[in-house]
């Protein structure tokens, strides 16, 4: 169980500035998720975490001690690339042998600790096997095995659920959680999939453009997101961004309401919606419009329940409605969370 | 007016047909023709030998067949032939079979047994130089150094180098008198009377055994690295960056990451590369030609040239075969070794 601490941590490539001095703090036993899209420094933060990268400024600490000084190899890091990295000459045993080899370790505990490994993930049966010889979840289960062969301090992820089908995700997803959950090591996982990203973890780091946008739990990021990145970064559909009386007014698309289908009482803002187009997602409806005047003909996603998407037809203009305590409102100038105002 | 329109629809609709092989739009298309009358280029044009896969394979191949036919399994048989047989050079026909007595003569040769000494020294000692410099050359330039470019091109210049200009330069280093490597040797006190490899005041590269044999070997590998590294350097580009990183995080140093990640996976590449090199090396005689042509006495014989010298220059042209044919097993062996080892790894 160890502290990740991340201070002022910047990396400049050229002119080129990946990372513009973040701060981060992980919590004991933490599951931290970076999410953000592509280019946006997350990998390069995560090189640097790991060591395979110097910073231009900041340092990195590991149980209050610095580590920035120290190559990879003496950080106590373990981490799960992408591509799996799996040694393709050695079999698995050796592949999860090879942190072992490299400490010295004797080959009795070798054994021991390999076997311990093989099992929590369930691989013993593939042990003699060349990855070659693997699916993408197997050899995904081979990377962890081999991760936590050795106890590391801390565990780095790179979008390891990238490269398996759909259908293995949600499984391999479900694994890595409950391998956290029984390992307990502080886990930095790095995504671009905002989904996987709420899902996975404690806490949540949403980065852009070099620089951490906000950080807090998923349900934080959801309901408060700090600013108009966030908001429209988190969620499937992202949260509605309208510009209204020289500020952003923002809600989620699941939050607004048919007039009809709303008491006359509600405490609510209301507009009219030029629906564009339906469509049916299953337990919901999605539906595509454009907010008509005061808004600006701004496009608009609504998250419709089957019980009031019988009065909604495309190509009509109706009222909807959001409870006002369901809108959040931004700076236009900045971005940033602001004071409600009325609507 | 129409009329050319349609054809002309036609023609596009035959450029397609060509890339799909449809034959019935094809013969569609003579119909057109036909009712328009235009003045059109023929068919065959469009669809001419280029587009039979069977002419165009065979045209493609027939060049590398007469070439192996004429330049090499047709000497290769008259060399059979030769070797038993009691030609020379001023006689050079096929008259009289006298079995392996040319065989056994070449092998009761003092100068044969140096020759085949010689030859096996020569190719072990380049083959294990040679792997040891590859593999640090490739190592070398995997990484990035500032004047890596500049490196490189200085590391790739003597395989563009003519042999024969090579040779000038290697010769004037190994000058019995001038040898510049003598120079620095008498200037730092290492050479001369009274010092550690005096008392003479050169060293005779060309002019010893054993010195003269080390020259070959290391103008042989000085020869054959550039090949070897760039072989070789392809296949360590082409090792994912995530191994070595993930060897690193996983506590390896170093020569473990070389030993144990590096080396396993351009095993391989690194075989074949230093397999085919020496095949170069075990039949090629421009190097000692050049230097020591054998001498001093027969010391730094081989075989390729004491072929040469016995058969071509000594007018024997039948022993001189039989001298030939005692490389082909060697040489067979290491071409089906590093062709296997090719196509495994294809696999």
């Amino acid at each position: 169980m160890a502290v990740l601490q991340v201070r002022e941590l910047a990396k400049h490539f050229g002119d080129f500035k990946a990372l513009k001095g973040v701060d981060l703090t992980t919590r004991e036993g933490e599951f931290l998720t970076i999410v953000g899209p592509s280019g946006c420094g997350k990998t390069t933060l995560m090189r640097l975490i790991a060591g395979l990268e110097t910073p231009t400024a900041g340092d990195v600490f590991l149980d209050g001690k610095p580590i920035t000084p120290l190559p990879p190899r003496a950080r106590n890091i373990a981490m799960v690339f992408q591509s799996y990295a799996l040694y393709p000459h050695m079999s698995v045993a050796d592949n999860i042998a090879f942190p072992l080899k490299a400490r010295r370790i004797a080959k009795a505990e070798q054994d021991r600790l390999i076997h311990w490994a093989a099992g929590i993930l369930g691989i013993e049966p593939l042990l003699h096997r060349r990855p070659a010889r693997l699916s993408g979840g197997e050899k995904q289960k081979v990377a962890l095995a081999r991760a936590i062969v050795r106890k590391p301090s801390l565990f780095i992820f790179d979008e390891p659920l990238s490269s398996l089908d759909a259908q293995v995700r949600a499984v391999a997803r479900a694994e890595l959680r409950q391998l956290h959950d029984r390992t307990g090591v502080t886990t930095v996982y790095v995504t671009h999939d905002q989904v996987e990203a709420i899902g996975l973890g404690d806490r949540v780091a949403v980065m852009q453009a070099g620089a951490l946008r906000q950080l807090g739990s998923p349900q934080q990021l959801y309901n408060e997101p700090a600013n108009t990145f966030v908001a429209g970064f988190i969620g499937t559909p992202p949260m509605n961004l309208l510009e209204h009386d020289g500020r952003i007014v923002g809600f989620r698309p699941e939050h607004v309401l048919p007039r009809a289908a709303t008491p006359k009482s509600a405490d609510v803002a209301a507009f009219f919606v030029r629906i564009e187009r339906i469509e049916f997602l299953g337990a919901e409806w999605l539906a595509y419009g454009s907010v008509d005047g005061q808004f600006g003909n701004a496009k608009v996603l609504f998250k419709l329940r089957p019980e009031t998407i019988g009065e909604v037809k495309p190509g009509e203009v109706q009222e909807f409605v959001v409870s006002r305590r369901n809108l959040r409102f931004f700076s236009k100038e900045t971005g940033m969370r602001a004071a409600p105002a009325p609507i | 007016m129409r009329r050319l329109r349609r054809s002309e629809i036609l023609q596009e609709g035959a450029r397609f047909c060509v890339a799909r092989k449809d034959v019935s739009l094809r013969d569609e298309v003579k119909v057109g023709r036909g009712a328009g009358g235009q003045k059109e280029p023929p068919p065959a044009a469009r669809i001419g030998l280029a587009d039979r896969d069977g002419v165009v394979g065979t045209i493609m191949l027939a060049p590398a067949v007469v070439y192996v036919i004429g330049l090499v399994a047709l000497p290769f048989v008259l060399a059979i032939g030769l070797s038993l047989s009691d030609a020379t050079v001023g006689n050079p026909g096929i008259h009289k079979f006298v079995g392996l007595s040319n065989f056994i003569s070449a092998v009761h040769d003092a100068a044969f047994l140096f020759a085949l000494r010689n030859s096996i020294i020569i190719t072990a000692a380049t083959l294990v130089l040679l792997t040891i410099l590859t593999i640090l050359q490739v190592e070398l330039l995997a990484r990035n150094f500032p004047g890596k470019k500049v490196a490189e091109i200085l590391l790739i210049l003597p395989w563009a180098m003519p042999v024969a200009l090579a040779a000038v330069g290697w010769l004037w280093l190994l000058d019995s008198e001038f040898s510049p490597i003598d120079w620095i040797l008498r200037a730092v006190g290492l050479l001369g009377p009274g010092t550690a490899l005096g008392p003479a005041n050169n060293l005779f590269y060309l002019g010893r055994e054993w010195l003269g044999l080390g020259a070959i070997v290391v103008i042989d590998v000085w020869r054959t690295l550039p090949l070897s590294t760039i072989i070789v350097l392809a296949g360590r580009t082409a090792i994912p960056n995530d191994l070595f990183e993930q060897a690193e995080l996983d506590g390896a140093g170093y020569f473990r990451i070389l030993f144990q990640i590096t080396l396993p996976a351009l095993a391989v590449l690194l075989i074949v590369a230093i397999l085919f090199t020496v095949l170069v090396i075990f039949g090629d005689m421009t190097v000692v030609a050049l230097t020591t042509r054998g001498g001093p006495g027969y010391t730094t014989e081989i075989l390729p040239y004491w072929a040469y010298l016995k058969g071509i220059q000594g007018g024997e042209l039948s022993e001189g075969a039989a001298i030939a044919l005692f490389l082909f097993p060697v040489l067979l062996a290491a071409a089906i070794l590093a062709l296997r080892i090719a196509y495994r790894r294809e696999e």
